[in-house]
């Protein structure tokens, strides 16, 4: 079992405030989302002291990195963590071989061998490109490189700001298999800075909304997701992820049955073994909800379901929160049909998916 | 040609020139570090005081070290306190007064090159446990190295075309402050044409060779036009 991450900070600029008390998991990505300005990169900063907040709190494995009331602030160079800024940050006059040793140097490996390496020229599928220098990389290969700088030191928690922002769709796609295999084959608990909600529903385990220095909601990705007060849930981009397992291949049709908590999806057809586990984006906008289970239907995937949250926004939308099994699932339909189907909290319904997205 | 005369204050010259461009960095780098980094309400001031050799007649700067360096001068209180005489009329005079004179050339290419570097490679190196101190040396120096240079160079060069300073902190002392500069004066109030060219014309060319690496070598220098990316 490991400890929780606790972090309180307080900072004021004036035009901006900052002022969050979080328990963050020790383990798997925390996102901390938000719009920019909204705090969530300073907070990051705070966390790795980059950033000095007078009034501030930080703990990590039993171990404190500040704490204004006892005026103990750990400067960053004596913080176990990795760093991943949005830009690269590789240093240009070393190759990146170089780059990669800077901080392995630096905690005692004098002469740092292939062995450090290897683990993380393999996870980020980098090893034909140490003797290269920096400004011959592509963008997406900088930013492998400087995700493999920070991990090679096996920090106690890695910071990632905003590390995919400033590349462009195709090396996104590029670098998120790499992410999410950090995310399996690594016991660093993360901590990400991003303001695409793709990114989220791909990476999040444990989800932070941040606005204007504070924070609105936390919890675990589904909970958090389909939290009715909160803004994303409204978004047109709204959805839930579900996690789920492939448990039989349909060849003869195309399709793919997975086996989520509470229940089992068809979907496209998957290239991967039985057992697979896997990430299953559903829009709101893409859910329908009918009071029986309909006789006939081109849908394939009907699921029982509960209604556990109703609101309607001002655009003659409701947004409608169900229970499937042990997931939440959004839908977003019209205020006319809720009235018309008189929807209300606890009702029975059928939920119809019509589309689906495989995340990973 | 060259008259071991002239040779002797060649000799000199380069060597104040190379001790004053020793002392101008390692006062300089510092100084210029603090400057591309603060924002202390003083960087104007400090900004102003370490340029004013840049516009102020070197009469003038010679004129005050001489009166401050002089028997009756704060410098030359504690200089003669510490037991080391008057600095005036003296190669370490010569020296001190070239450092002033010239350290505006040396502080101002470091102080660009250090706020080119920027605050991100200085926080990427803190995040993998370099001290400050451990970054500015692994770090900074080899990133302002073409900064280094031209400081190095500019510093060098603008201390063996001085005139004015030398002679009022330095006077006309053969092997002690003669210097070339001096000395072709000495030769043209001489009306020795044809020395003067000479000397002139080994400033000329020095001057003339310093610039051209400046302008060229460092140009193509590999670090010189990299930014982080």
């Amino acid at each position: 079992m490991t400890t929780p991450i606790q972090v309180r900070f307080q900072l004021d600029y004036g035009v901006f405030q900052l002022a969050v008390d979080l328990q963050l998991p020790g383990t798997g990505i925390t996102v901390l989302f938000g719009h920019s300005g909204s705090g969530k990169t300073t907070l990051l900063r705070c966390i790795a002291g980059l950033q000095y907040a007078p009034q501030g709190f930080m703990k990590i494995n039993s171990r404190i990195w500040q704490d204004s009331e006892r005026g103990l602030f750990l400067p960053t160079y004596k913080r176990p963590l990795g760093y991943v800024f949005q830009e690269a940050n590789l240093f240009p006059h070393l190759t990146v071989r170089a780059n990669l040793h800077y901080g392995l140097k630096r905690i005692g490996k004098k002469s740092p061998g292939a062995a450090d390496l290897k683990p993380v020229l393999e996870l980020l599928g980098i090893s034909h490109l140490l003797d290269r220098m920096t400004d011959n990389l592509s963008g997406g290969e900088r930013q492998r490189v400087a995700i493999a700088r920070a991990l090679a030191l096996n920090p106690e928690i890695l910071l990632m700001d905003e590390p995919l922002a400033s590349l462009d769709f195709k090396r996104k796609q590029e670098i998120l298999p790499y992410l999410s295999r950090l995310h399996q084959q690594t016991n660093i608990p993360i901590l990400y800075v991003t303001h695409s909600q793709q990114e989220v529903a791909q990476l999040a385990d444990y989800l932070v909304i941040m606005d204007e220095g504070r924070v609105v909601a936390s919890g675990p990705l589904s909970e958090t997701l389909s939290r009715l007060d909160v803004p994303m849930a409204q978004d047109r981009e709204a959805a839930t992820v579900w996690q789920a397992a492939i448990i039989e291949h349909e060849v003869k049709y195309h399709l793919t049955r997975v086996a989520f908590e509470g229940g089992t999806l068809s979907l496209p057809a998957i290239d991967a073994g039985i057992g697979t586990l896997l990430r299953v984006q559903i829009y709101a906008r893409d859910v329908s909800i009918v009071l029986e289970a309909p006789a006939a239907t081109s849908i394939i995937n009907v699921l029982p379901a509960t209604i556990t949250g109703i609101v309607n926004d001002r655009a003659g939308r409701s947004v409608v929160r169900l229970q499937v099994g042990n997931q939440v699932l959004l839908a977003h339909i019209t205020c006319k049909s809720a009235l018309l189907l008189g929807l209300q909290l606890g009702m029975p319904v059928f939920a119809q998916i019509k589309g689906t997205s495989i995340l990973n | 040609m060259l008259s071991p005369a002239d040779i002797a204050t060649l000799w000199l010259t380069f060597k104040v020139a190379g001790i004053s461009t020793l002392f101008m960095l390692l006062f300089g780098t510092p100084l210029a570090w603090w400057l591309a980094r603060t924002e202390s309400r003083w960087k104007g001031i400090c900004n102003a005081v370490v340029a004013l050799p840049l516009v102020l007649p070197p009469t003038v700067l010679g004129f005050y070290l001489l009166v401050l360096m002089g028997p009756a001068g704060v410098i030359g209180k504690f200089t003669t306190w510490l037991g080391l005489g008057t600095l005036p009329f003296t190669f370490a005079g010569l020296v001190v007064a070239s450092v002033l004179y010239s350290l505006p050339f040396v502080v101002q290419p470091l102080q660009t090159a250090f706020a080119m570097i920027g605050a991100r490679p200085l926080e990427a190196a803190a995040t993998l446990r370099a001290s400050p101190f451990d970054t500015f040396f692994s770090i900074v120096v080899p990133l302002a190295k073409p900064g280094f240079l031209t400081a190095a160079i500019l510093g060098f060069a603008h201390t063996v075309g001085e005139f004015g300073v030398v002679l009022m902190v330095g006077g006309n002392i053969p092997d002690k402050t003669r210097v070339v500069s001096v000395q072709i004066y000495n030769h043209v109030e001489a009306l020795e044409y044809s020395e003067a060219h000479w000397l002139a014309g080994c400033l000329l060319l020095f001057s003339f060779s310093v610039l051209l690496v400046l302008y060229t070598a460092l140009k193509t220098h590999p670090v010189a036009h990299q930014s982080l990316k």
